[in-house]
């Protein structure tokens, strides 16, 4: 008998009983859309905190000054000051293929003062690479350019939350001057908007000027060491390679014997992601092994309904027998039967999944995220769940006597 | 020889008696003929008829059929065999429930070879159901049929594989006199075109229809002869 011919029968056999064939499935329907649901919003929470770790920078590498020892004397970290801004322009030089764009940062705080209002906040003075490693642009006006930063022009754009604070009757800051340690700065220019960061921090309280600038004006430092490097590489894959790279090539910079430690230390973001994606896949793999045991129970209530329909068909078994049916094809009958009527629900299942994934999301504001693959893997499931709960039924009904079949009553 | 069966037994072990349904039985069967095997409950008529439909094995004895020893076959192998060589017909007719008369019909097809293209098969159905006198029921279910009307679908069933050979297992028994008379005729009918048929019957007067009437009793072959109006109905 060939399996389309099996499937027809099948398919009759379930439409058949139509109530019975219904609750049965919806076994599997509940277990299929618990699960894909669970998984979309679990994926959609993992994302989102993804996505909010990437606003910090894009495959951020970061370079601190480290230890100092001086006379035997070990300082702590950040008290070297050799790290330059020449540092992360001799690394974006001679590793083109590596670092997309880079940084440095210095950072200082000071009251700033606009006519009768003042607020204080913290400085950071970058480079021109800022906006595109931080992936943060201007909304308003420009950014400062290399002759700003090779003059210490005092010009400085300032975060949003310094905007409200400074201009709270929505003029344009735009070309006004504000003074910071009584000194003048014109505003060349307004970030966009960033919200808070994934610590809650408010990433829009900030001022931003040229690096130079902040050493001369803000720190009053005539060294031109900074706080920090930022790093943006073009792929986190290259991520252990760069950092042996940037370790060698500031070494040789920093005139390092062998025998010394770094004078630098190089950190990545790796560390934070993995714990925020372990702690959503932990709880997405809790949630959805909870729902695969619905699907579970799903699965015995198939087994259920074949080893009654197995019982109640005995008879026909019988003469399907007597007429030429091999145990094989008995087998495929019931098989197939259990298969659709899980596949059924798998598919019912799914929309339901899907669609109420979206409800969910819509009320309680929830990222979700249906990945193809959760789709699949459910369906196919589901699928194994009718080969897995019906084999027996179907094998039990196959390995029948067909005379004692025929006999049954 | 169409059939030689030689030295049966078939025995039943019932708690510490043991009971001979077939004591030693040895029959043969020429192609062509009509044989009624009669005998009261409890004869070895029906365990005969299940061991020759490849049903039920023997406890000893060799079963041939076409020159094959059938008792030795695999599961598959007598599958196979009951779908090319054999055609049943119950007593209780053994129809599926809800399905049409044309799709009962077409079922021994889909096993097996599967040699007829599903049109093939639709226009043997037809054709066979047309002969059996059910020509405007083509589509009609087992519950819209009297018993009369579902013994003949069997029997258009039993014809579908061309097999050989057709068993029928009292096919009157639950049959109105009108109905069984009918019926036996139709057998008798299908015998004259070439037909083997081994019937099982307690009726005397259904019996009378065949050549050859063998008579059981516990399991053995207590006789046999040729009923004079054999072919009477003719």
């Amino acid at each position: 008998m060939s399996l389309l011919m099996i499937f027809r029968v099948a398919l009759r056999a379930i439409w058949r009983n139509k109530i019975r064939s219904l609750l049965t499935a919806l076994g599997i329907i509940v277990g299929i859309a618990a699960v894909i649901a669970v998984i979309a919003i679990g994926t959609g929470a993992g994302e989102q905190m993804k996505s909010s770790i990437n606003s910090m920078g894009n495959n951020l590498v970061m370079i601190f000054p480290g230890s100092m020892n001086m006379g035997g004397m070990r300082m702590g970290a950040g008290a070297s000051n050799t790290l330059t801004a020449a540092d992360g322009e001799q690394l974006e030089q001679d590793f083109p293929e590596l670092v997309a764009c880079q940084t440095p940062m210095v950072r200082g705080s000071a009251q700033v003062i606009y006519e009768e209002n003042n607020w204080s906040t913290s400085i950071n003075g970058v480079g021109t690479g800022f906006p595109k490693v931080r992936g943060w642009d201007v909304g308003e006006g420009a950014f400062f350019d290399e002759e700003d930063i090779q003059t210490g022009r005092r010009v400085l754009i300032l975060g949003k939350t310094v905007v409200d604070n400074l201009f709270p009757n929505g003029d344009s800051p735009i070309g006004k001057n504000i003074r910071v340690r009584n000194m003048s700065f014109k505003v060349i220019g307004v970030m966009e908007r960033k919200g808070s960061n994934s610590m809650g921090q408010d990433q829009d309280d900030i001022i931003i000027m040229p690096y130079t600038t902040v050493k001369r004006t803000i720190q009053r430092s005539s060294f031109n060491n900074v706080n920090q490097l930022l790093v943006s590489l073009n792929s986190m894959d290259d991520l252990e390679e760069a950092k042996k790279e940037f370790t060698a090539l500031l070494r040789q910079r920093h005139r390092l014997a062998d025998h010394k430690e770094d004078d630098f230390s190089i950190r990545d973001m790796t560390e934070i992601t993995q714990m925020m994606t372990s702690i959503t896949s932990t709880i997405t793999i809790l949630l959805g092994a909870v729902a695969s045991i619905s699907l579970i129970v799903g699965g015995i209530g198939i087994m259920n309904i074949m080893l009654v329909s197995v019982t109640e068909r005995t008879k026909e078994i019988g003469l399907r027998m007597a007429i030429g049916a091999r145990p094989r094809d008995i087998l495929m009958q019931f098989l197939l039967e259990a298969m659709t009527l899980a596949c059924v629900g798998g598919l019912i299942g799914t929309i339901l999944g899907v669609v109420g994934a979206k409800a969910v999301g819509n009320v309680q504001h929830w990222p979700i995220l249906i990945t193809e693959s959760s789709v699949i893997i459910s369906f196919a499931f589901s699928a194994f769940v009718g080969v897995f709960f019906g084999f027996y039924p179907a094998y039990r009904a196959s390995q029948l006597n067909p005379i004692d079949c025929l006999r049954y009553e | 020889m169409l059939i030689e069966i030689k030295d049966m037994y078939k025995t039943y072990n019932l708690g510490d008696n043991t009971v001979n349904a077939l004591d030693g039985v040895s029959l043969s069967v020429d192609y062509g003929e009509f044989v009624a095997i009669m005998g009261h409950s409890g004869s070895g008529k029906s365990t005969m008829l299940n061991i020759l439909g490849a049903l039920d094995t023997p406890t000893s004895g060799s079963y041939v059929l076409e020159g094959k020893e059938v008792s030795k076959m695999s599961r598959n192998e007598l599958a196979l065999f009951r779908n090319e060589k054999l055609g049943f017909v119950f007593q209780n007719f053994n129809l599926l429930p809800r399905t049409s008369a044309v799709e009962q019909v077409e079922l021994p097809a889909f096993y097996g070879g599967c040699k007829l293209s599903p049109k093939a098969r639709r226009v043997r159905a037809i054709e066979l159901l047309t002969m059996v006198g059910l020509g405007k029921r083509l589509y009609h279910t087992p519950a819209q049929m009297s018993g009369g009307q579902q013994q003949r679908v069997a029997i258009a069933r039993a014809l579908m594989n061309n097999p050989p050979l057709i068993l029928a297992d009292e096919p009157t028994g639950n049959l109105d006199t009108k109905s069984s008379v009918e019926i036996v005729t139709f057998l008798q009918e299908l015998n004259a075109k070439g037909i083997t048929i081994v019937m099982v019957t307690h009726e005397d007067d259904i019996a009378s229809y065949a050549k050859r009437r063998i008579v059981m009793k516990d399991g053995k072959v207590v006789r046999e002869d040729n009923p004079k109006n054999g072919g009477h109905a003719l």
